[in-house]
């Protein structure tokens, strides 16, 4: 495969090949705590890993070849690369050397054809019944709850041990969602692909649509007009607000506590209602593409976002005051699923359950886009790593999020809102890294000479966030589950894609 | 809390009001249920929502029926934990082929009569999954379908506009069933 010259992200340097030794030495750094990875994906004949020394403005792109159907396990130095590993193996069959963990993870045994992104046409291999962990000990119990959930969730399947009320051991099996979406990438126009990105997951369209759009524009040396810059950040600052006003009431309503609930849900709902307004769409869907947007905002438009920002905020800090003064909620959210700082180092989650737990990143800031860069902004740490700091994280970014949608309507610049989208007649790959209200979104996108998608790799945070989860709940009792899984709120649909 | 109690009680509700149910197809739902099916489902439905793949879009659209804005228990509906309490399937997604046999066993668990409800232009078609190695495609390839609703996702108020056109056709008599010819 030819290699692109020219600088792929706006982010870092371009994609390095590296040897198996090499490959090796970089794991068994990053499990020695040296930089963090950030994701971890097959291409045709070769496995890409993209890592962040702390610290460093710059992300580092390495490759490895796969060779005789093999590459050298990053999972077994580094654990959370195990299930991107064993998502690799069942999408590209590539089989990490020396990985323990042989079980498959995305591949149910319910499609037609095994490792379906690798091209052949291999048989699927019969599965046998998932095989769970072991877990030994006296008066242990086994709770198994899924993949259908008893309230409106995405659909995952959680196996617990408990020891009476207290859970032993949480293990999660997901893909039970998993689309083939990276399938229906390949060799899709970038229209379509467009199309597909903003449907990765639900409540994060704008956050895979920016990403997306910088990547492409990333490896096609784009650069898109000053307006486009500005309301896409306004269209990710909304999504987040309407996310975390959502999850602030969410999670009080899974400690029993509705009122808050029923009033964040009006807020939410004013939210929506207002980008309905402005774009066209409740959650801003198809809004941004490669090169710009499709819809701009009128001046009525702005002045509808700024009554909001007005109206919402002393109406958002009351519900604030009431959840710092009610005792009994606190209960509930004080050292409950708790995340050691020490786990967040190892599996850099982004969004609020990493800065909840000490991890001090934000795109927005540390590998900061336009117009970030320009504008104000707090990013929020807490050090308890519990519920209550996985909110309050919420809560700070819910007032971030409003100071810089006003800074946002207030240095608007006046141009087109999209840049025309010229193929490069060569291969290209870009790669970019945005700001999502769960977390890092990461896109990495590698173009055919004819411009359309050869291979496109959507990362959710959520991959480094689930296995956080199974660590927390340990020894809360079941009950508090539906609370601490509301607290992480992962996207399965990210996930599984 | 206490003012902020006291302020919701003496301010005017932000519940809207509800949309008026699709002529058009009450009519067709009627034709299709027999008279024992209407008097047991009267004018009140529980729902058991399923995602079969969905991209979570349409459920946060089907959460905030819950809101205060929409409220939906006002209309009879309600959603239940369990298939068994439910006279509704509310289906959403491309149905991915991990999710097909759940999605079969949870039909079989729902008591008869009753109905299902595709939700959103993924589980109405299979929408831009389609043809997907990992997806069935649209619910009615795997269960019988009812009433579809289109959209990605529909807007809340057209959910609800679906759900209660099903309350509309539970409800009604054979007379009028023989009216409406
Ligand atoms: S119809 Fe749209 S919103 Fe609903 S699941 Fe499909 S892609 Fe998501």
């Amino acid at each position: 495969m030819a290699e692109p010259r020219r600088k792929t992200t706006i982010q870092g340097s371009p994609r390095r090949h590296i040897d198996a030794k090499a490959w090796i030495e970089r794991s068994a750094a990053l499990g020695r705590g040296e930089g963090e990875l950030m994701a971890l994906f097959a291409d045709t004949d070769c496995v890409h890993m993209v890592v962040r020394a702390a610290g460093d403005k710059e992300l580092e792109q390495l490759t490895v070849a796969v060779e005789g159907g093999r590459y050298p396990s990053v999972g077994n130095r580094h654990a959370p690369a195990i299930r991107l590993e064993r998502a690799i193996r069942d999408l590209f069959g590539y089989e990490p050397d020396g990985l323990g963990d042989v079980r498959p993870w995305l591949d149910h045994g319910a499609w037609e054809r095994a490792a379906p992104l690798s091209g052949g046409k291999r048989a699927a291999v019969k599965q046998k019944d998932y095989a769970f962990l072991p877990v030994e000990g006296e008066g242990l119990h086994q709770i198994p709850v899924g993949p259908v959930h008893a309230g409106i969730i995405e659909p995952g399947h959680f196996r617990f041990t408990a020891n009476g009320e207290a859970v032993v051991r949480l293990e999660q099996r997901l893909g039970y969602v998993h689309k083939g979406i990276e399938g229906l990438m390949a060799g899709a126009t970038l229209d379509r692909a467009t199309t597909l990105v903003g449907r990765v997951s639900g409540d994060s369209t704008v956050a895979y649509a920016y990403a997306f759009a910088h990547a492409i524009e990333a490896a096609l040396e784009i650069e898109p007009p000053a307006r486009a810059v500005h309301i896409r950040a306004l269209m990710a600052e909304i999504e987040r607000l309407a996310n975390h006003l959502g999850d602030f009431g969410a999670i009080c309503n899974d400690a029993s506590f509705v009122l808050i609930h029923a009033h964040c849900g009006i807020l939410r709902e004013e939210v929506l209602a207002a980008a309905d307004f402005c774009f066209g769409h409740r959650m801003m869907r198809d809004c941004i593409v490669p090169g710009g947007l499709t819809v701009d905002l009128s001046k009525d438009g702005a002045t509808r976002i700024r009554a909001l920002v007005e109206e919402l905020a002393p109406r958002f800090r009351e519900l604030v005051a009431l959840y710092d003064g009610t005792p009994s909620l606190l209960d509930r959210t004080v050292t409950t699923g708790v995340v050691a700082p020490e786990l967040a180092r190892r599996f850099a989650p982004g969004g609020y359950v990493g800065r909840a737990a000490g991890r001090n990143f934000d795109v927005r800031r540390d590998l900061a886009y336009a117009p970030y860069d320009t504008l104000s902004f707090k990013v929020p740490i807490y050090h308890a790593g519990d519920v209550d700091a996985r909110l309050r994280v919420r809560i700070d970014e819910i007032e971030a999020s409003l100071s810089l949608i006003l800074q946002i309507l207030d240095s608007l610049p006046r141009s087109k809102i999209e840049a025309v989208i010229a193929p490069a007649n060569e291969a290209r790959e870009g790669m970019a890294l945005v700001e999502g209200f769960r977390g890092d979104v990461l896109v990495w996108v590698r173009l055919a000479v004819d411009g359309t998608i050869a291979r496109c790799h959507p990362r959710d945070p959520s991959w480094f966030q689930w296995p956080l989860l199974e660590a927390a709940v340990e020894n809360n009792i079941v009950a508090d589950f539906p609370l601490c899984n509301k607290s992480f709120n992962c996207s399965y649909s990210g996930h599984d894609l | 809390m206490r003012s902020l109690l006291i302020r919701s009680i003496i301010k005017s509700p932000v519940t809207i009001d509800g949309p008026a149910a699709d002529e058009h197809a009450v009519k067709e739902l009627v034709a299709k249920l027999d008279n024992a099916a209407r008097r047991v489902l009267g004018r009140s439905l529980s729902i058991r929502e399923v995602d079969a793949g969905s991209c979570n879009g349409c459920e946060l659209e089907i959460h905030a029926l819950n809101n205060p804005v929409y409220d939906l228990e006002r209309f009879g509906l309600r959603f239940v934990a369990s298939p068994r309490h439910a006279d509704v399937l509310l289906v959403t997604g491309p149905v991915t082929k991990n999710m097909r046999v759940a999605l079969e066993r949870t039909w079989n668990a729902t008591p008869d009569p009753k109905w299902v409800v595709a939700l959103g232009d993924c589980a109405c078609s299979g929408g831009v999954f389609a043809g997907s190695y990992a997806c069935a495609g649209a619910v009615s390839e795997v269960v019988p379908v009812d009433l579809t609703i289109p959209g990605c996702p529909p807007r809340p108020i057209e959910i609800l506009k679906g759900l209660l056109t099903l309350i509309d056709a539970a409800s009604r008599t054979g007379a009028a069933k023989g009216a409406g010819r």
